[in-house]
């Protein structure tokens, strides 16, 4: 069913300290905010937190598990609000639902909503997909 | 402090960037993505950091990137960028204005395959005080 006010199913992934690691290895952003706490807690942060591009392709996969893949997604936008916090040894929550807020055509808008810790982390979240 | 004159300015790689399938790879299988025969939407972030980071250190320019914070971030994907692309990137300064002594700097980034447009993307970035 594809109308506006659909929901889709919530999803919850998992981060921790080594997925910041491989986030970090596959796209290049070794910022020791992401991987070494006293450096983190040496700049005024709580912990090791989340690359926010790494909060983002996390929610770009929700979005294309439902869509139908990666080339389903016409736009894609975030602002980061909140940092996913990642301390030492846990694994951390994102959850993640959306909603359809404009169907124009075969593209479909979706506004997204992504927390971590009950907080909400994302905000103007929303993708425009064609869906396959 | 970013110098004045440089908002408005477009900033042309110098290089082309070829895409290798090991990063796309390496990109999905942080995401759990399974189809590596495209890669996934903000996969092309790396580029366009790494260009803007060259850009807004440069010593005319003047942005103290050690304590930069990715504000925002939007992609309009026009096509898949896949294995074996070479792109041709181009980074422009939109914006800039300081706030609460905070610098927030909005910089676009163009990819393009030939002469085709492959992504836009859009990222606001600040310099805390």
């Amino acid at each position: 069913m594809i109308a506006v006010g659909t929901e889709l199913p919530e999803e919850i992934v998992y981060l921790d300290r080594a997925l910041l690691k491989a986030y970090a290895d596959a796209s290049g952003d070794q910022n020791p905010i992401h991987q070494n706490e006293e450096f983190a807690l040496s700049v005024g942060l709580p912990n090791v937190i989340a690359h926010g591009m790494l909060t983002m392709a996390l929610v770009g996969k929700y979005v294309t598990n439902w869509s139908g893949g990666s080339a389903s997604v016409k736009e894609f936008g975030a602002r980061f609000i909140k940092p996913v916090i990642v301390p030492a040894g846990e694994r951390v929550d994102l959850t993640i639902n959306g909603t359809i807020t404009e169907v124009n055509g075969d593209q479909i808008k979706i506004e997204l909503v992504a927390t971590s810790a009950g907080v909400k982390v994302l905000g103007m979240a929303k993708a425009v997909v064609i869906k396959k | 402090m970013l110098a004045p004159d440089s908002v408005g300015r477009t900033f042309a790689g110098a290089d082309s960037i070829t895409i290798s399938q090991s990063e796309i790879d390496a990109f999905a299988a942080v995401i759990g993505e399974t189809d590596t025969s495209i890669a996934p939407p903000t996969f092309t972030i790396r580029i366009s950091l790494d260009q803007f980071q060259s850009i807004l250190t440069k010593p005319e320019i003047g942005l103290d990137w050690s304590r930069l914070v990715h504000g925002d971030q939007k992609f309009e994907i026009f096509a898949p960028v896949k294995a074996g692309d070479n792109l041709r990137c181009s980074a422009t300064i939109e914006s800039y204005r300081v706030a609460a002594g905070n610098e927030i700097v909005s910089v676009r980034s163009d990819l393009h395959r030939s002469e085709e447009l492959v992504i836009s993307s859009w990222s606001t970035l600040v310099v805390r005080a």
